[in-house]
């Protein structure tokens, strides 16, 4: 593996990470999909889920909230509207987000929003549970 | 001619506003920096959200079922106009040069014949639009309790715009802000939120413009998915331009404060110390011609 992928995570706010990556696992929203150097070009939008960033080993988990992701021949692209770096949560950050997004989905006013909502909830328990 | 107490006093005052002024002067440039960065960070993001929008808009404009917020329903009846202005004076000409260019071209929608609905983000567009359009205003979006501008309030606005344009509510919703080009220089601008304008790709230096991306669902649903977000994203830019612009304002605003009150010192400066001489010289002749008269 010599050739590297140029990876960016841009949230509204600001760029969150920029780096030379082996491969990234992005949760698309019709399936995960690993990208490695080369991918073919794809535009895909995401779903709630764990960006899983490997670099010689290392990994890296950040939680998104939605948003898309963009593979081009200089790499990959993610624009994520809420990001959360996995290994810099704590417990009680979690547990107030799940908390928030019970709240969305009891407030959600009709079905198609309370079934985004719902899969933010579970996505959120899910990492709460590998925690 | 006043008194040389009323004059120490003028003094004075005018010294405590030069403090002032120049206290906020350097406040605004420090929180300026931090404004430009906020900008320039946030800069990425809506640039390739409108990179890949002009991509898979060129794909799919002219056919039937482009949806809605790109092609626009219609009908050209009702404008929204979004009006973002400051929550605070004292930065010279930036809030009046926003709220002059929206009542513009409101008055010019009106006198098309068309119906005009106004939504102000900040309180002094509010008031400077009060008096002209006031029973436009159908509500005002107070953001004075955040210290800086967060995506979450962009995106209330927009969600509040989305739910307005899918109620039928207007066709047709322009955002008014002002764009930061320097400290110096910040220009009011219109910019078309719904339908999209599609900024043609100039250069297509990248070579994503037909490149044969896979799209993962279809250019439909991604594009339905995009868009909504799109316009949170323009007016949450639109925000963070007008934070910039608007400490750039008052940055050049004090500075000539503080100059014009130094040179009002220097004036009164001047006056005291004439009034004094003359004083004392009055003084003298009459002591002198006091003597004298023994």
């Amino acid at each position: 593996m010599a050739d590297k992928l140029a990876f960016e995570l841009v949230s509204p706010e600001k760029l969150l990470m920029s780096a030379e990556v082996d491969m990234v696992v992005v949760p698309g929203s019709e399936g995960d999909f690993g990208v490695l150097s080369g991918h073919a070009p794809v535009v895909s939008t995401l779903r709630p889920g764990v960006i899983d960033v490997s670099d010689d080993g290392r990994a890296a988990r950040i939680f998104v909230r939605g948003g898309f992701a963009e593979v081009t021949p200089a790499g990959l692209t993610v624009l994520a509207e809420d990001a959360l770096n996995l290994a810099e949560l704590d417990a009680g950050e979690l547990d107030q987000r799940i908390q928030n997004a019970r709240e969305d989905v009891a407030d959600a006013a009709d079905d198609i929003t309370r079934a985004a909502a719902q899969a933010v909830l579970d996505n959120l328990q899910e990492i709460r549970a590998t925690l | 001619m006043a008194s040389l107490k009323e004059l120490k006093d003028r003094i004075a005052s005018v010294q405590s506003t030069q403090k002032i002024t120049k206290a906020m002067q350097m406040v605004a440039a420090a929180k300026l920096r931090r404004a430009q960065e906020a900008a320039e960070a946030s800069r990425p993001y809506a640039e390739r959200m409108s990179k890949v929008i002009a991509n898979l808009a060129t794909g799919i404009a002219g056919q039937d079922g482009a949806p809605l917020l790109l092609a626009g329903n219609g009908r050209n009846e009702t404008h929204l106009l979004i009006v973002a202005t400051a929550e605070r004076g004292l930065c010279g000409g930036f809030n009046s040069s926003i709220a002059r260019l929206a009542r513009e071209h409101a008055l010019k929608l009106q006198a098309e014949g068309k119906t005009v609905k106004i939504l102000c983000i900040g309180k002094k567009g509010r008031d400077a639009l009060k008096r002209h359009c006031g029973e436009l205003i159908i509500d005002t979006v107070d953001l004075s309790a955040e210290r800086s501008v967060r995506f979450a309030n962009a995106a209330d606005v927009g969600n509040r715009a989305l739910a307005m344009f899918e109620a039928g509510e207007f066709d047709i919703c322009t955002l008014f802000f002002s764009r930061f080009h320097s400290v110096i220089a910040q220009e009011p601008t219109a910019k078309q939120l719904i339908p999209v304008e599609i900024t043609a790709a100039e250069g297509e230096d990248t070579g994503l413009a037909g490149a044969a991306y896979d799209y993962e669902p279809d250019e439909t649903e991604i594009l339905a998915d995009l868009l909504p977000r799109n316009v949170s994203v323009q007016i949450f830019s639109a925000l963070l331009e007008n934070a910039a612009s608007e400490q750039g304002a008052r940055m050049s605003a004090m500075d000539s404060a503080t100059r014009n009150a130094g040179e009002m010192i220097e004036k009164l400066t001047l006056t005291y110390n004439r009034t004094r001489q003359a004083v004392i010289t009055k003084e003298l002749i009459e002591i002198i011609s006091g003597a004298e008269a023994l």
